[in-house]
């Protein structure tokens, strides 16, 4: 069939958010013990905008000396920090989920130029999930007992976190809530294309009067991670990542009293039977593979969709599709913002080239892509079989690929075919079969006719080279905790 | 003229204390009010003196609440009773000064009273979402079955509130009963309702939806006994009943079978409360679901 391109009832003006709400600094330097200071090597990187290519400012750039000096200050505050009693850490947290709050469409406008994702997903989606995520924890400092890991469990020390550039402050929440709800203190480094919301946050620590030391950001390249998971003064390493680079952190803390948790890559299966409501799951697949342009571990990537509803299924969504907006992230209607960066750009491109290569049939709508910063269009590959480059690896970006299945089993069997096992979908108006599928389903979060749902209290993590350790809900707690 | 000014301090307002239902502050439809002292015998008030029918009326406010406080998600509470424990710190000074005349502690005794309030404001604040967690889950049954038990609120709570922790107790007995999503009707403590009715106050101020929390001041043993035979009133908290009063409260609670939670001999309020008061007044609901049978060839799922 032909898709009619969407034309004028589906034409908006612009709407932008205003970017004068955020106050970008031209330069930022590591937080440490309290206070913003240059890099020990002087060293400095550029963070840009991925939608335009403009330099938002220029950060300080960690290295070894860094790493030391920021673990020193955890290990000075930790005494202190987990001293307190639970319900004063309870008030600190507090306090932060509501200037969270406060601050949160600075910080949304703020993200959208530095990641590239649209204003709505971090207005509507990033920033209160990471106040929500302050407010949940901030209630469990003082209630650690209740937690279901032993009477009176004990904090690990010194934590060092390695996260990503998909999410940055919500994985920063993810990372620092339950640390410091447990009552150990925090070296974060944050990705080095996007470093300034946690360089916000820094800010935030210091309204809250976070006794210093307690959050230490460094914000640096991976030589800079590399270091602070090795030091020899963390007692906890959290890193959500790719798992090439989780593996590497296994092997680098191995023979170590270091307790660890890989949040890495997915490539979960959103699997659709013919008895579905397909407009709901049109909505969901699109949601599952296109939500932050598709860079999101546990992205809905795989389609596998029952044979005899495949045609309807793919008309509906080829439709869908051709009325989303691609293009300037801060504009309030956009939908696919920015790829975040030229090289992932370029992995995405090389992925979809190689489908292509290896034939599965390629589909975009009609899209214009700006001329500056970096942009991929939607993409679906249809005619995929499992043996497909595109269909095994984590492409990280907005490119769907289109698998069948005839028989339930065949379609368990197909989900479970990866070496990954973060998230899964499941797309019937049959409960019975939703929990029978679930059962079988080899990944960590399991969404029935929904997709890409968050919330602080419920546990999110993978199985297999998903990596392993779940955060979120009382189950994320232990990863904080000393619980032999 | 000017010359036969007389000098004098400036005369203060006197506040009128009134009963708190529905959201709204009206006097007593009975038209009563009792005089109300300090410890020490000097008049502070007069409080309203809450009838049969306030009590009534009272009840129906709490039911109408309770569908939109029991529906609204948990962390939805959980920033609600956050904003209580923030509207409250700013009131600090006055129920210092409240709680100081009421017990008649010093400034200093009674400002670790109220701040140790504030503190259990923001401890069941962080309960809302994690209570289901820690007391609902789900259950290995010995079939192909999906079962899952979770807590859920048991409706309106009578609540008889102590009679000698007037706020640091009251709030110790409140709180959790909200906190949970049941709506209440609190009976303040006889001779030191002030507190209570002031902090209905912040109540009304705080985002907490009018008839989530009703309150009551006057004759503890006439408000009570109308609320513990009151077939719409689902539990009842005994904190502030005496010996006698909670037998003869309970034996009317067995009328619809109100679940009880009998007077506790608290020694210390200060002390971190456990979930028992919250536990009271939870109901459990186990929901079953088959999974499918993953029978012969697996097929019929």
């Amino acid at each position: 069939m032909t898709i009619e391109k969407r034309s004028s009832a589906f034409e908006y003006a612009p709407a932008p958010e205003s970017r004068a709400i955020v106050d970008i600094a031209p330069s930022y330097g590591l937080f440490i013990d309290g206070e913003f200071t240059e890099a020990v090597e002087g060293k400095v990187f550029k963070t840009v905008s991925p939608s335009t290519e403009e330099v938002l400012s220029e950060v300080a750039r960690a290295g070894q000396a860094d790493v030391d000096r920021a673990v020193k200050a955890a290990r000075k505050a930790f005494g202190t920090w987990s001293a307190l009693p639970g319900s004063e850490r309870a008030k600190y947290l507090f306090r932060i989920a509501r200037l969270i709050q406060e601050r949160s469409r600075e910080l949304a406008v703020l993200e959208t130029l530095d990641n590239g994702k649209p204003i709505r997903e971090t207005r509507d989606t990033d920033l209160p999930l990471v106040a929500a995520h302050f407010f949940y924890y901030a209630g469990w400092a003082d209630k650690l007992e209740y937690a279901g890991f032993g009477p009176d469990p004990r904090p690990l020390g010194v934590a060092g976190q390695v996260i990503p550039w998909n999410f940055p402050l919500l994985m920063l929440a993810w990372k620092v809530a339950p640390a410091l709800a447990a009552g150990n203190t925090v070296v974060l480094k944050p990705a080095e294309t996007t470093p300034l919301s946690a360089l916000f946050f820094a800010d935030i620590c210091r309204q809250a009067g976070l006794p210093k030391g307690v959050v230490n950001i460094l914000p640096g390249y991976g030589d800079a991670g590399a270091a602070l998971v090795a030091h020899p003064d963390v007692d906890k390493v959290a890193f959500t990542g790719s798992t090439a680079v989780g593996k590497q952190i296994a092997r680098t803390v191995a023979g170590t009293k270091k307790k660890l948790t890989l949040e890495l890559g997915g490539k979960g299966a959103n699997i659709v039977f013919d008895d579905a409501p397909l407009d709901q799951a049109v909505e969901g697949i699109v949601n599952g593979i296109f939500f932050n342009q598709g860079q999101v571990c546990c992205a809905g990537s795989r389609l596998l969709v029952q044979e005899s509803v495949h045609d309807e299924l793919l008309d509906a969504l080829k439709r869908r599709l051709s009325t989303l907006r691609l293009g300037d992230p801060l504009d309030k209607n956009t939908d696919i913002g920015a790829i975040n960066s030229a090289e992932q750009l370029a992995r995405i491109t090389a992925l979809a080239e190689q489908g292509e290569a290896e034939g599965a049939e390629r589909w975009s709508p009609e899209c214009e892509l700006p001329e500056s910063g970096y942009w991929f269009a939607p993409t679906v590959f249809t005619n995929v079989t499992q043996a497909h480059t595109i269909a095994r690896e984590e492409i990280f970006g907005p490119v769907l690929s289109v698998l069948t299945f005839r028989t339930p089993d065949e379609a368990v069997a197909k989900a479970n075919n990866t070496p990954y096992g973060l998230s899964a979908g499941i797309w019937t108006e049959k409960g019975s079969r939703i929990l029978a599928v679930a059962n079988k389903l080899r990944a960590g979060v399991v969404w029935s006719n929904t997709f890409n749902k968050f919330d602080p209290t419920s546990p999110f993590g993978g199985y297999k080279e998903s990596g392993f350790g779940r955060e979120g809900g009382r189950h994320g707690l232990e990863a904080y905790l000393d619980v032999r | 003229m000017s010359d036969k000014t007389v000098k004098t301090e400036r005369l203060s307002v006197f506040k009128t204390y009134k009963l708190y239902i529905g959201g709204k502050f009206p006097r007593s439809e009975s038209g009563r009010v009792y005089e109300v002292s300090d410890s020490t015998g000097n008049w502070l008030a007069n409080a309203p003196q809450a009838s049969r029918k306030d009590a009534r009326d009272a009840v129906v406010a709490a039911r109408k609440a309770f569908g939109g406080w029991s529906g609204a998600t948990a962390y939805n509470r959980g920033q609600v009773l956050y904003r209580v424990a923030e509207m409250l710190e700013g009131r600090r000074e006055q129920f210092v000064n409240e709680v100081a005349a009421a017990e008649g502690l010093s400034k200093a005794k009674a400002a670790a009273v109220v701040d140790a309030t504030v503190d259990r404001w923001v401890w069941y604040a962080g309960w809302t979402d994690k209570i289901v967690q820690v007391v609902g889950g789900a259950n290995p049954v010995a079939g192909p079955f999906f079962n899952l038990s979770t807590p859920e609120p048991t409706g309106v709570v009578a609540v008889v509130a102590p009679q000698e922790s007037s706020f640091l107790g009251l709030v110790s007995v409140v709180a959790p009963v909200i906190a949970t999503g049941n709506t209440a009707v609190v009976v303040a403590s006889e001779k030191a309702p002030l507190p209570a009715l002031s902090l209905a106050e912040v109540l009304a101020t705080s985002d907490v939806p009018g008839g989530v929390v009703n309150v009551l001041s006057g004759r503890t043993a006439q408000i009570a006994a109308p609320l513990a035979a009151h077939q719409d009133v689902n539990a009842i908290d005994l904190a502030g009943a005496d010996e006698a009063l909670a037998k003869e409260l309970e034996i009317a609670a067995a009328d619809n079978l109100k679940r009880v939670l009998r007077p506790q001999p608290v020694d210390d309020w200060f002390a971190t409360p456990g979930i028992d008061r919250m536990t009271a007044f939870l109901e459990t609901k186990t929901v079953w679901h088959t999974t499918g049978a993953l029978g012969a060839a697996g097929s019929s799922y």
